[in-house]
C-alpha cells in the first residue's frame, strides 16, 4: 500500500500579524510548522504503515525552505520525501497549487492520498478537495475516523453534531482533521535518519503542465485586501442569571445600543 | 570558530520541546510536591528514543552525540529539574561507563536494554564516610568462587528506588588505596542486595534518592568491569562525562526561570506599569541572561570536545562550575523580581531555585570542580 500526505508549512501562530501598510503576513520571528491537520494525516498514514507496512511518502510545494517540514515529516517515520519547488510556482492561489501538485502526484504512485483539511494560514479547505478533481479521484473530506478494510478505507466524517460512516474503495483521496489523532513525536534516531536522507526535488521541468496554468498567472483569486481586524472591547461575563433574567438583560442591552 | 548548531540539534530541540511542553511540564510541580519518581515520563521517554541519545545503535541507543543528549538534559531541566537528573544519572553514570569499560557480553546483557530504556540505571560512589574523599571506600568485595561478595552501604543514590541496574565501587584490595577500588553491575534483584532509606531533599524531590545496602551480597564475577582495582579510574571518567550532564540540568534550570521571569515581568504591574519597564528589572535581567549564554557556551564546549574524543576533564569541570553556581544565582533573582509570589509555591521559581542548589552538590562539589580546574593550570 501506497500512501502520499501532502503537507504545508506554516507560521506557528494561530494570531498571524499583518504588516498594516502592506497588508501581507509578517513571518520574521515566526517559527514554522507543520499544518496541524496536515500532521494528523500524515499520523493516520503512519498508523496505516504501522498496522499494514504501508509505504509513506511526504510531499509539499514550497520555497526551498520547506525542506524543514519535510525532514520532520522523516523523523516521524515517512519512509521517503518530495519537495515540489520552483519559482514559477510562486504565487499561486488553491487552483493553482491544488492544480500543480496533482501534476506531480500524475508522476507518483500511490493508493492513497492524504491532505489535512485546510492549513492555518490560509482555511480554505479548498486544496485537498481539488486535488481530488484535477486527478479524477473520489475523496472524503473532513476525516475524523479511518480505518482500512481490504482494499477500502471505513471512515468517519465529521458532519456538524454527528458524522458520516462511509466506505470509499482507493485509489482515494480525504483530508484529514485534527480530531482524527494524536500526531507522534519525531523520535531521536529519526532525526538523525531524516537528515541522511535524500529529499526528491521536482520543479516545473519535471511537470507536465503550461506555465500559463501555475503561480501567479494561472491563479484566478486575487487578494484585494488584508487586514487585521480592530480589537473589540473585553465582552463582560453574567454567571448568577436564570433563563428568564439573562432573556431581560439581552433585550435591554440590544436596546441600549439601538440594535433592536 | 563557528557557533552554530547544526540543523540535526536545532530539530531534536524542537523535539525536546515539544515533549517537555505536553509531557514534562505538566506534572512537574506534582513530582517536586509528592516527591514521586516520574516514572510515566520515563516511559515516553523510551518511546522517543530519549534514554541513551550517545549510546551506538547496536547497543540500543540512538548513535546520536553528547551535545544532542546535553540539549535534552537542559530542555528537560527548564520545566523539571527531577526529569533532568534521571536522564542524566541514566545515561552518563549507567549507560557510558558499560559502553566505555564494560565487555562485549556486559554490554550485549545490560546496555542494550538500558540504553533503548527497557532498563533504568543507577550509579552508587558515595558512601556515608566517603563523599568527596571517594577513596574512602568502605563497601567490600570478596571473591568467593564465582561469585563477588559484597558488603557496606551506598547513600544519596539518584534514581535508586526506580533503577534495575547499579554500577556500584567497591574495595576489592583495602591495602592499595584508590587502586584497590573496583566496579560492579548489580541488578536489583540480586541476593543479599536491598534499597534502604529514601531522603527527605529540599529539592530535585522525584529523583528518588535512596541508600544502597549489602549484606553479602552475590554478584558473579563476569559483572566485575574491567579488572580488579580499576573502579576508581572508571567513577572518575564516569563522573567527568556527569559532570557535562550535570552542568546542562543546571544551565536548564536557569533558563526556565529567566523564561518565566521574562514572561512575568511583563504582566506584572505596579506604579501603573509593567515592571519589565523598570530600568532594574531590565539590568537584572540582562545579567542573568549573560551569565546563561556563558554557561551554555561552556557546556557545549564540554559536550562537543568529548564528541570529538579530546580530553575534556577541565571543560566539564568548568562547565559544571559555573553553570551551577549561575543557577543559583539566577534563581535567586528570578525568585527576587517575583517578589512575594516568588516565594510561593503558586510559581514555579521557588522550587527551581531549591532544584538549583544541588547542582553545587552532586557529581563533585563546586569545589571539588575548582580543584580539577586548577589542577589543570597549576
Amino acid at each position: 500500500m501506497k500512501i502520499i500526505v501532502c503537507i504545508k508549512q506554516v507560521p506557528d501562530t494561530t494570531e498571524v500579524k499583518l504588516d498594516p501598510k502592506t497588508g501581507t503576513l509578517i513571518r520574521e520571528g515566526v517559527p514554522s510548522i507543520i499544518n496541524p491537520d496536515d500532521k494528523s494525516g500524515l499520523e493516520a498514514a503512519l498508523k496505516l504503515k504501522d498496522e499494514y507496512n504501508a509505504h509513506v511518502t511526504a510531499l509539499t510545494m514550497g520555497p526551498p525552505q520547506a525542506d524543514v517540514a519535510l525532514r520532520e515529516a522523516l523523523a516521524m517515520g515517512a519512509d521517503d520525501a518530495v519537495l515540489l519547488t520552483d519559482r514559477a510556482f510562486a504565487g499561486a492561489d488553491t487552483w493553482a497549487t491544488s492544480l500543480t501538485l496533482a501534476k506531480a502526484l500524475e508522476k507518483m504512485e500511490y493508493d492513497l492520498i492524504i491532505t489535512g483539511r485546510q492549513a492555518i494560514d490560509g482555511d480554505t479547505a479548498q486544496v485537498g478537495p481539488e486535488i481530488a478533481e484535477h486527478l479524477g479521484l473520489p475523496h472524503i473530506s473532513y476525516v475524523e475516523g479511518l480505518e482500512k478494510e481490504d482494499n477500502n478505507l471505513i471512515v468517519k466524517r465529521k458532519f456538524e453534531d454527528e458524522y458520516h460512516k462511509i466506505r470509499i474503495k482507493m485509489p482515494c483521496l480525504i483530508t484529514a482533521l485534527t480530531e482524527l489523532n494524536e500526531p507522534r513525536y519525531m523520535n531521536v534516531a529519526g532525526v538523525y535518519d531524516a537528515y541522511k536522507k535524500e529529499i526528491k526535488i521536482m520543479t516545473f521541468d519535471d511537470l507536465d503542465i503550461d506555465k500559463e496554468e501555475i503561480g501567479l498567472k494561472g491563479s484566478p483569486t486575487r487578494v484585494k485586501k488584508s487586514f487585521t481586524k480592530g480589537a473589540k472591547a473585553a465582552g463582560k461575563l453574567y454567571t448568577d442569571l436564570d433563563a428568564n433574567e439573562a432573556a431581560k438583560l439581552i433585550v435591554e442591552k440590544l436596546k441600549e445600543k439601538f440594535i433592536i | 570558530m563557528d557557533f552554530s548548531i547544526k540543523k540535526e540539534h536545532e530539530m531534536l530541540r524542537q523535539l525536546y520541546r515539544e515533549f517537555v511542553e505536553n509531557e514534562v511540564r505538566p506534572i512537574a510541580a506534582d513530582i517536586d510536591e509528592e516527591e514521586r519518581f516520574p516514572a510515566e515520563t520515563v516511559k515516553k521517554l523510551q518511546k522517543y528514543g530519549m534514554m541513551g541519545i550517545p549510546i551506538p545503535k547496536e547497543y540500543g541507543g540512538e548513535g546520536g552525540d553528547i551535545l544532542a543528549y546535553v540539549m535534552l538534559v537542559e530542555e528537560l531541566s527548564k520545566a523539571c529539574a527531577t526529569t533532568g537528573v534521571v536522564v542524566s544519572a541514566h545515561t552518563s553514570l549507567c549507560c557510558s561507563p558499560i559502553y566505555e569499560f564494560g565487555t562485549e557480553e556486559q554490554k550485549q546483557k545490560y546496555l542494550k536494554p538500558l540504553a533503548s530504556g527497557k532498563l533504568i540505571g543507577a550509579f552508587g560512589l558515595t558512601e556515608p564516610n566517603a563523599g568527596t574523599d571517594a577513596a574512602g571506600q568502605q563497601t567490600k568485595a570478596v571473591l568467593d568462587g564465582d561469585y563477588y561478595v559484597l558488603n557496606g552501604s551506598k547513600i544519596f543514590i539518584t534514581n535508586a528506588s526506580a533503577a534495575d541496574v547499579f554500577i556500584v565501587m567497591a574495595m576489592t584490595d583495602k591495602s592499595k588505596g584508590t587502586r584497590g577500588i573496583s566496579a560492579f553491575i548489580v541488578e536489583k534483584g540480586f541476593e543479599g542486595f536491598r534499597i534502604g532509606k529514601k531522603e527527605l531533599k529540599m529539592g530535585i524531590r522525584g529523583s528518588a534518592t535512596c541508600e544502597l545496602i549489602f549484606e553479602n551480597c552475590k554478584v558473579p564475577k563476569e559483572n566485575l568491569i574491567g579488572r580488579e582495582g580499576k573502579g576508581f579510574g572508571l567513577a572518575m571518567k564516569t563522573l567527568d562525562g556527569g559532570r557535562i550532564g550535570i552542568a546542562a540540568q543546571a544551565l536548564g534550570i536557569a533558563q526556565g526561570a529567566i523564561d518565566e521571569t521574562v514572561k512575568y515581568v511583563k504582566e506584572r504591574k505596579q506604579f501603573g506599569r509593567p515592571i519589565a519597564k523598570f530600568q532594574n528589572t531590565q539590568f537584572t535581567l540582562a545579567d542573568m541572561q549573560t551569565r546563561t549564554d556563558a554557561s551554555r557556551l561552556l557546556v557545549y564546549r564540554a559536550a562537543c570536545k568529548k564528541d570529538n574524543k579530546l580530553p575534556y576533564s577541565y571543560d566539564a569541570a568548568m562547565a559544571k562550575l559555573y553553570a551551577a553556581e549561575t543557577a543559583m544565582w539566577v534563581t535567586n533573582r528570578a525568585v527576587q523580581l517575583h517578589g512575594g509570589y516568588g516565594y510561593t509555591r503558586e510559581y514555579p521559581l521557588e522550587r527551581m531555585m531549591r532544584d538549583a542548589k544541588i547542582t553545587e552538590i552532586y557529581e563533585g562539589t563546586s569545589e571539588v570542580q575548582r580543584m580539577v580546574i586548577s589542577a589543570h593550570m597549576l
